[in-house]
């Protein structure tokens, strides 16, 4: 009887959080007519709402930018984290304890000091409406740092002393010997990475303008509060689908490293 | 022969270790030293980008602590606080309560709880304008079912704060069942048993046990649920714009329209500036009120 009221509560509350989701991707396939209604099926499932929001916006464009950036935001913060988290972790080099101080003083910094100042320099270096400025101040990650650093310092000495023996490089010893030792540290990153880069939505919205270099957030986002859904709730559900798409099939198959990722780190996404 | 090769192979590490860091050297003197410094020299002028930087002395703190839309923004901080802090460590420890029992489908059900920390926050501020909506939404055809008034979740001032704070808890819930779940999982079970063998009932055990050792989360809870509140903007930025009546204004959409909309640069990041002054020092009362609490 207590086993079935903490089903019933589970179940409940599964749903709570799964069935708005099944609810939008329905929604986007059905007629206008049909939407309002809670069921999920239809006789009359059509792709008319993402035609609509097709001509109406440059969403295949948006798909396009919001690969670009989050990949190589995510290829650059695995890459250099991985470097400087290696030096940190294994290398003896002067300044070392006090540029580890300066990342972790780092990663207190609350952004709405940066945010304005930072818009600011991407405007003199002339960057706002480049890809530069989506990419550029997202190359490296404090926190990504760490945690490569924090991997390491497992990664046993006598192992890297005996490739330095052979006459092994410190950059062949990094991406040879500890790269393929390394690969739940890098999907780590490399998810979170790429999840806080995909939804990021503020600095777009401050340093694009362009809508041809919009990402799939802003361009939604604009799409939305700027009228041009006007009432029609299946484009509107349709751009939301084509926005969230990509994220929940990437979780639907790494879950388990998203959700362990982020209780390790203790990370808001 | 050891001592040579010792030395040689350090010097390579030196070389290397500097050559290693260099990259994140000139992106931190970039992106965060620079924008640091310029920060200290922004409050202190007007300025609108075009035209040449004005000194104002400490006129832009002045303003500050005259605007009432400062004091609303912070007003509006601390009501989704209220709000979002308790129900998110409430929902959260029931959820990791049920599944740290013996349940099947577990993995499951944590899948799915975490979904809509994963999603963007533009998609579910569109799903949640449509729950929310007076006439149509799903929550007040709900309450209709059970013969109880409709509430006026975004339109009503009094309302809509509230409302981002529950969506907001919606969203990232999943994040602290998860982390509660591993506190859980970290409790001695000899605690329990030494506590029924002495006749401690089940609530008992929940308020001297389980809750004092779950403190470390509850205070990381706490923390992050802070900087959130504070960081809140696509948020009520899609759902309501920061409306009715300025109710939802938060402190970064203030700072985004203060610089964006209006144009004043200096202005805005004064804002940023107390805004960041008044995160880091809550974050850091939070946080010695916790831990005195767990002594």
């Amino acid at each position: 009887m207590r086993s079935l009221l903490k089903y019933a509560v589970l179940v409940i509350g599964a749903l709570g959080f799964a069935y708005p989701f099944l609810w939008m991707i329905a929604g986007s396939l059905k007629p206008e007519m049909e939407i309002a209604s809670l069921g999920l099926l239809s006789h009359n499932y059509s792709l008319h709402s993402y035609e609509q929001v097709v001509t109406k916006i440059p969403i295949g464009r948006a798909l396009l930018n919001s690969i670009l950036v989050s990949f190589a935001t995510t290829v650059s913060v695995v890459l250099f984290g991985s470097m400087v988290g290696y030096a940190l972790a294994k290398l003896r080099f002067i300044g070392r304890n006090s540029l580890y101080m300066l990342i972790l003083f780092t990663m207190m910094i609350p952004f709405q000091i940066t945010m304005i100042p930072q818009y600011i320099l991407m405007v003199k270096l002339g960057w706002t409406d480049t890809y530069l400025s989506l990419i550029a101040p997202t190359m490296m990650s404090a926190f990504g740092i760490v945690l490569f650093r924090q991997f390491f310092m497992g990664v046993p000495q006598a192992l890297i002393d005996a490739a330095r023996i052979d006459g092994c490089t410190e950059w062949g010893i990094l991406f040879k010997l500890i790269w393929p030792l390394s690969r739940p540290v890098v999907l780590t990153v490399g998810l979170l990475t790429f999840m806080t880069s995909w939804n990021e939505v503020l600095w777009p919205l401050m340093v694009v303008r362009e809508r041809t270099l919009m990402t799939m957030p802003q361009i939604v986002t604009i799409f939305t509060i700027g009228g041009e859904a006007e009432t029609q709730l299946g484009s509107l559900l349709a751009a939301a689908t084509l926005l969230s798409l990509p994220v929940i099939l990437a979780y639907a198959f790494f879950q388990r490293y998203f959700i362990e990722s982020m209780a390790s780190t203790g990370l808001k996404g | 022969m050891i001592g040579s090769r010792n030395i040689t192979a350090f010097g390579r590490n030196d070389r290397s270790g500097l050559l290693f860091s260099l990259p994140y050297v000139i992106f931190f003197l970039t992106f965060v030293a620079y924008p640091l410094v310029f920060s200290f020299v922004l409050v202190f002028h007007r300025w609108n980008i075009v035209s040449p930087m004005e000194w104002i002395g400490l006129r832009n703190f002045e303003r500050l602590f005259h605007d009432p839309l400062f004091v609303k923004a912070i007003g509006n901080t601390l009501m989704f606080l209220l709000i979002h802090i308790p129900l998110q460590i409430a929902v959260a420890l029931m959820f990791s309560l049920l599944l740290n029992s013996r349940v099947g489908l577990r993995g499951f059900f944590r899948a799915i709880y975490f979904l809509p920390v994963v999603v963007s926050g533009v998609t579910v501020t569109i799903l949640w304008q449509q729950l929310y909506s007076y006439d149509y939404g799903v929550l007040n055809a709900l309450l209709q079912s059970f013969n109880l008034p409709p509430i006026p979740w975004i339109i009503d001032a009094s309302w809509a704060m509230p409302s981002v704070a529950i969506m907001a808890t919606w969203k990232n819930v999943g994040i602290y069942v998860v982390l509660f779940l591993v506190g859980l999982q970290n409790i001695p079970s000899e605690l329990y048993e030494a506590a029924s063998l002495d006749g401690a009932s089940k609530v008992r055990q929940f308020v001297h046990i389980t809750i004092p050792m779950l403190n470390p989360t509850i205070s990381v809870v706490v923390v992050l649920s802070t900087i959130g509140g504070f960081s809140l903007f696509i948020e009520p930025y899609v759902l309501t714009g920061g409306g009715p009546m300025q109710s939802t204004l938060s402190a970064m959409l203030y700072i985004y329209n203060q610089a964006f909309y209006f144009g004043h640069m200096g202005y805005a990041a004064t804002l940023g500036f107390v805004f960041a002054l008044i995160i880091m020092t809550v974050v850091l009362v939070q946080r010695r009120l916790i831990e005195r609490e767990s002594v």
